[in-house]
């Protein structure tokens, strides 16, 4: 495993198309729900929790090794909004093309057969991990750090927000980020035995409703 | 991308010249410029002046999503299939330059649905004068400024002046009215851009985009050569 | 752990009887599950959950089981409201439903609100198979506190098979002791009443449903299979059960 290899996935600038989504920070900040700091450290910690949990795990699980067409099964019936599924394979198919160049590898090219248009992003992020030689923890730490960072850079261009106040909230959370992702590899590795109804299905009920709102607005400035 | 091809090599990741199945992808020139500009009247009026005499197709990439698409809808410069609009998360830069998947996205689904493709022009959304794209996404770029912004910005330079393929100085009309002197934007642009061509250019006038339409149909005979 | 805790058990089984209608060869359930035939409509038996005592407590462990056979047609209802309360057993309380319905046949799950109490901590696991040509509709509606209340912890989780296929698989924990952030603006973000509405049609395989929005705080969304979901959040049990309704109301 390279440390290195890990801060190249995890980076926000790997041009993997990250910068064009809200995680749902752009129809929470519209609804009034997330209207400065301390609103957008609450939300980030439910998305961890939740959506956060759900990624690292599958992207636990991809990482290990775990076929992916059944992961992307799974990820699909832990997404029920449709606007959450197309924005998932998008990405994920993004983070394939970007990854192919990177870490050329036979398994990610399968998986890009398989799926010509994207597998979920998480279950993609754990094939990349493992393209990229790191293993599931790592895959873990991304597809959490992942869950809470996009939303927080969103929501300093959509609110203005003083950038110092937003990496605070990432800072804050760090260490539930590291109990999250252990939870992840966790639950990845009884997936073996198991079956992958052993992966977390948190869900987050306003992430849902909000997607499928900003999904149906005609003017945004964010994909998700 | 086109992932049903074997692995040889690491796929047609960006500028790769051909598709998966060998044949010439369609050339890209990306259309980048300030705010208000012209960029999206002049993407107009290209596909007025070429779409009898090429299959092409647009990739808009708004601030706010759709509004150019919506602009170039309404317009009915081409049927809607050919017009595809990316989010950027109020960064165009960023989609165009920094992290182009998105856009790659765009440009390949569009040769999938309603290709083969001549042509696609990439328009960014109105950015800063630094804003350029990246050559993993474009053959050519063209920058569009206007008299109106001021007569100094082809001296200002930067990135998107002073490198771009073409350099369109738009709405000479208002030259006059504002007290843009055409001659000094000029001169400051030759000495910014040595052998790079400029166009002026008034879309008000009919057949405005007679010599952008030229210049493209010159990197088009170039790409296919 | 389980010292002086309830295990109740309830079981229906849905046949088609052969004229039309629909029997009920199995319809057993005791003390706080227990169970009655109501007058049924047409070829649909109706049944309603009758609590004979609140619950469950803390230590408590329920399940029931409905299995509509093919061609059987069932509504399942309660007479009142469920209501999570603490125990004298610090353990918490279980509820398990495992409900499936058979190629034709046709289950209407609708039973009454889960009102979560202070101090109480309930676990519900739901499981459905639903055969390939079979029909179901499940209401699930989660009050966190009586009025005024601060709620226990609930914790749920719903999947749903269809044809041998996952469709749904769906985990929601809030109140006292959840994870943080369960009320932020991701998760109910203040709102004390969340409600889902699950609709399996064969026809869906061939005509999916629209993706809607029901308001700022409803969405009806299709899944990835021959189902739709209405996802709900509401201040209140009464609000939620309008959305819900009108909801409803839109897939016939």
């Amino acid at each position: 495993m390279s440390r290195a290899a890990l801060l190249v996935l995890a980076d926000g600038r790997f041009p993997a198309g990250g910068h064009a989504h809200s995680g749902g920070a752009e129809a929470a900040v519209r609804a009034g729900r997330i209207t400065g700091a301390a609103s957008l450290e609450d939300f980030c910690r439910g998305r961890l929790h939740t959506a956060g949990l759900v990624a690292a795990s599958l992207a636990a699980a991809a990482a290990a090794g775990v076929d992916a067409l059944s992961l992307d099964a799974a990820a699909d019936a832990r997404t029920p909004s449709p606007a959450l599924r197309v924005a998932a394979r998008k990405l994920g198919r993004q983070l394939m093309r970007a990854a192919r160049a990177t870490w050329p590898s036979e398994e990610l090219d399968a998986l890009a057969r398989a799926f010509p248009k994207g597998a979920h992003q998480p279950v993609v992020l754990g094939v990349v991990a493992r393209a990229a030689g790191l293993g599931a923890s790592d895959a873990a730490y991304c597809a959490v750090y992942e869950s809470v960072s996009g939303a927080a850079s969103a929501t300093v261009r959509l609110l203005s927000l003083d950038p110092f106040d937003a990496t605070g909230v990432l800072a804050r959370l760090a260490p539930e980020l590291d109990r999250v992702a252990d939870r992840a590899v966790e639950s990845a590795r009884r997936v073996a035995g198991e079956g992958v109804d052993a992966l977390p299905a948190a869900s987050a009920p306003l992430l849902e409703i909000g997607a499928e709102v900003h999904a149906g607005w005609p003017v945004r400035l964010f994909a998700s | 991308m086109h992932l049903d091809h074997s692995h040889d090599g690491p796929a047609a990741v960006s500028a790769d010249a051909h598709r998966p199945n060998g044949s010439r992808r369609a050339l890209r020139i990306g259309l980048g410029g300030p705010v208000g500009s012209g960029k999206t009247a002049t993407v107009a009026a290209l596909c007025q002046a070429l779409r009898d005499e090429l299959s092409l197709a647009v990739v808009t990439n708004d601030i706010y999503t759709r509004e150019d698409a919506e602009f170039l809808l309404r317009e009915a410069v081409l049927p809607p299939e050919r017009i595809t609009a990316v989010a950027t998360g109020a960064c165009p830069h960023t989609a165009i330059r920094d992290d182009i998947s998105a856009n790659l996205e765009a440009v390949e689904d569009l040769e999938d649905e309603v290709g083969p493709l001549d042509l696609i022009l990439v328009e960014s959304g109105g950015d800063n004068l630094t804003a350029t794209f990246s050559k993993g996404l474009v053959d050519a770029q063209i920058f569009v400024i206007d008299v109106a912004g001021g007569d100094d910005i082809p001296r200002k330079g930067g990135p998107g002046v002073t490198t771009a393929d073409l350099l369109v100085v738009n709405k000479t009309d208002l030259a006059p009215y504002v007290g843009s002197d055409l001659g000094r934007m000029a001169a400051d642009a030759k000495a910014q851009r040595a052998e790079l061509p400029v166009v002026f250019q008034s879309l008000r006038s009919k057949g405005g985009v007679r010599d952008v339409a030229g210049w493209v149909r010159a990197q088009l005979a170039a790409w296919t050569a | 752990m389980t010292v002086g805790g309830v295990r109740a058990a309830a079981r229906i089984v849905a046949r088609d009887d052969g004229r039309g209608g629909t029997s009920l060869p199995v319809l057993a359930g005791d003390g706080p599950l227990a169970l009655r035939r109501t007058r049924g409509s047409g070829a649909e038996a109706r049944v309603m959950l009758v609590g004979a005592m609140s619950g469950p407590l803390g230590g408590d462990h329920f399940s029931v089981a409905a299995d509509v056979e093919s061609g059987a047609r069932l509504l399942v209802g309660s007479a009142a409201a469920t209501i999570a309360l603490p125990g004298q057993d610090k353990g918490g309380a279980r509820y398990d439903v495992r409900l499936s319905v058979a190629d034709g046949g046709e289950l209407r799950w609708l039973p009454e609100q889960l009102i979560s109490a202070k101090g109480s901590d309930l676990c519900v696991t739901t499981q459905v198979e639903v055969g390939a040509t079979g029909r179901l509709v499940l209401r699930e509606e989660q009050v966190l506190g009586r009025v005024g209340e601060e709620p226990g912890r609930l914790a749920g989780r719903l999947s749903v098979r269809v044809g041998g296929r996952l469709v749904l698989d769906q985990e929601l924990v809030c109140g006292a002791g959840a994870p943080g952030g369960w009320d932020g603006a991701a998760g109910l973000a203040g709102h004390r009443a969340v409600g889902q509405l699950l609709v399996v049609r064969p026809e869906f395989a061939e005509q999916p449903m629209t993706a809607r929005v029901l308001g700022e705080s409803a969405a009806l969304m299709p899944l990835a299979g021959p189902a739709a979901l209405v996802t709900a959040v509401a201040t209140d049990a009464l609000r939620l059960r309008r959305v819900l309704d009108a909801a409803l109301a839109t897939f016939d």
